[in-house]
């Protein structure tokens, strides 16, 4: 199914969800809103990023004409099985805690001589303009498609930076004086329709994280984890983050050391 | 105020906290010992070309700090020491009025934009900052589509009238939430200027006016 013909399915299922909601009961508003994901799931534009990706990750590339097969994610080089997964961790050869779209932007410089401006030039697609990274994540994600999360945190980096994302989680500032806890730390609550997870939970972070990269209708593509914290805190009215930014790994340790057991289901198809 | 001043306020802070964990309460400030190292990475995640009014919004007063170290849930001591300085802050509209017009507090629970900044998706200049009520309480019966983070204030003038005393409180309370529980999830929209006084006197309306399809319907 085209993206576009994709669209205007969930637009009509939208619209319906509407209509019948004026009147209903809150279980009914979320009946509607179960059955309008339903029909997106049923084709997600998302996977062809993912043929995509794979295109990508074997193809020769940059000033040392090299492709990304001996990336290594974690797991070894080249392997990718269940590499999603078990990011961010700690690399030696880097001495850093990466999550994937680090790890990816080091294999671009290392192994395919990119500088670190042309690897990250497009890390998020607009419209005209594609992102490489969108389609190798979408690709690498779907590698994990299945596999636990498998994040325990327990090189003593790994430890540190999960307890650094949980300090950004509870910091509030901004002229809402917002932090991620305000609207993702408790059990059961929603925004406008929304529903949201409590983040500091194994069930309500697996919710969130086990669906990522996620294709998301309302802006028209994959968005991929970083994006997603970054627009997190464009939404808390924070200024941006800068890409692949420490505090930005941090979170991911601190939400994927919480969701650790939970099934990926990716690439996943939202609102 | 200054880094300095605030990491030593910060230091104190959490020794206060650990002072509390060792009474029997299970509170660790999030981050634990590295807290503080944490708080300089946050500050050096964002483009050093980003113009300073952005970077104004990472500088954390006294309550957004305190409530961090707390998990939002300081103990009543300290937060009623919060809720006294909170209350101090509270400013009125010139003309005195706290009620004012329903129907514009209407239009401005509805609003949830505003206010977004950066180089990604920033809102246009000068794009209207509503109070965006409805994403966190039930007030209309006629809107359907409320969240459920706060309590819901359906019939809030109808059952609790609108007495001075009462219509102080409601515009107390937008003004300055913390006025009444320190580190609630609620902004507070009149100290950071999100709202104008006459605009939260506006949302009163809303709130209290017999008219107002919050109390009418």
């Amino acid at each position: 199914m085209t993206s576009v013909s994709l669209k205007a399915l969930a637009c009509a299922a939208l619209a319906a969800a509407s209509i019948g909601a004026v009147q209903a009961q809150d279980s009914k508003v979320a009946d509607e809103l179960a059955k309008y994901r339903e029909a997106l799931a049923d084709g997600n534009p998302a996977d062809l990023l993912e043929a995509k990706g794979e295109g990508l990750w074997a193809e020769k590339r940059g000033p040392k004409n090299a492709s990304l097969e001996q990336c290594d994610l974690g797991l070894g080089p080249g392997k990718l099985e269940g590499a999603y997964a078990s990011l961010p961790k700690y690399f030696k050869d880097t001495g850093k805690v990466m999550d994937v779209e680090s790890r990816l932007v080091h294999c671009m410089m290392t192994l395919q001589g990119l500088t670190y401006e042309q690897a990250t030039k497009n890390w998020f697609s607009k419209p005209g303009t594609d992102s490489d990274i969108e389609a190798l994540v979408t690709f690498i994600g779907a590698k994990s498609n299945g596999m636990k999360i498998d994040v325990p945190a327990k090189h003593p980096e790994e430890a540190k930076m999960a307890k650094m994302g949980e300090y950004i989680f509870y910091r509030r500032s901004g002229p809402q004086d917002f932090s991620c806890a305000i609207c993702h730390g408790q059990e059961g609550k929603r925004i406008r329709l929304q529903d949201l997870g409590n983040l500091t939970t194994k069930e309500g972070a697996g919710t969130a994280m086990k669906t990522w990269p996620s294709y998301r209708v309302s802006q028209g593509a994959v968005w991929t984890m970083q994006r997603r914290l970054i627009d997190c805190m464009r939404q808390a009215r924070f200024p941006e983050p800068k890409y692949l930014a420490d505090s930005i790994v941090a979170l991911e340790t601190y939400l994927q050391k919480n969701a650790t057991g939970t099934v990926m289901e990716t690439p996943g198809i939202k609102r | 105020m200054t880094m300095k001043l605030k990491i030593a306020l910060f230091s104190l802070l959490t020794v206060t906290a650990s002072g509390v964990a060792l009474a029997g309460k299970p509170v660790e400030p999030p981050g634990g010992k590295y807290a503080e190292e944490a708080e300089q990475m946050f500050r050096d995640s964002f483009r050093e070309d980003a113009p300073r009014e952005w970077k104004q919004r990472l500088v954390q007063d006294e309550t957004m700090l305190t409530c961090g170290i707390y998990r939002d849930n300081p103990p009543r001591k300290i937060g009623q020491q919060l809720e006294k300085a909170n209350m101090a802050t509270i400013k009125y509209p010139a003309s005195g009025k706290l009620m004012g017009n329903w129907k514009e507090g209407e239009k401005l629970a509805a609003v949830g934009t505003g206010g977004h900044i950066g180089f990604i998706q920033p809102d246009p200049p000068g794009r209207l900052k509503g109070g965006n009520c409805y994403a966190c309480h039930q007030l209309a019966k006629k809107e359907v589509a409320y969240g459920t983070i706060g309590p819901t204030l359906q019939h809030f003038g109808k059952i609790r009238g609108n007495s001075p005393e009462m219509i102080k409180y409601a515009y107390d309370k937008i003004y300055n939430s913390n006025a009444f529980s320190a580190c609630t999830n609620m902004p507070r929209f009149g100290l950071h200027g999100w709202l104008t006084p006459e605009q939260i006197a506006d949302i009163v309306g809303f709130l209290m006016d017999p008219e107002s399809p919050v109390n009418k319907d």
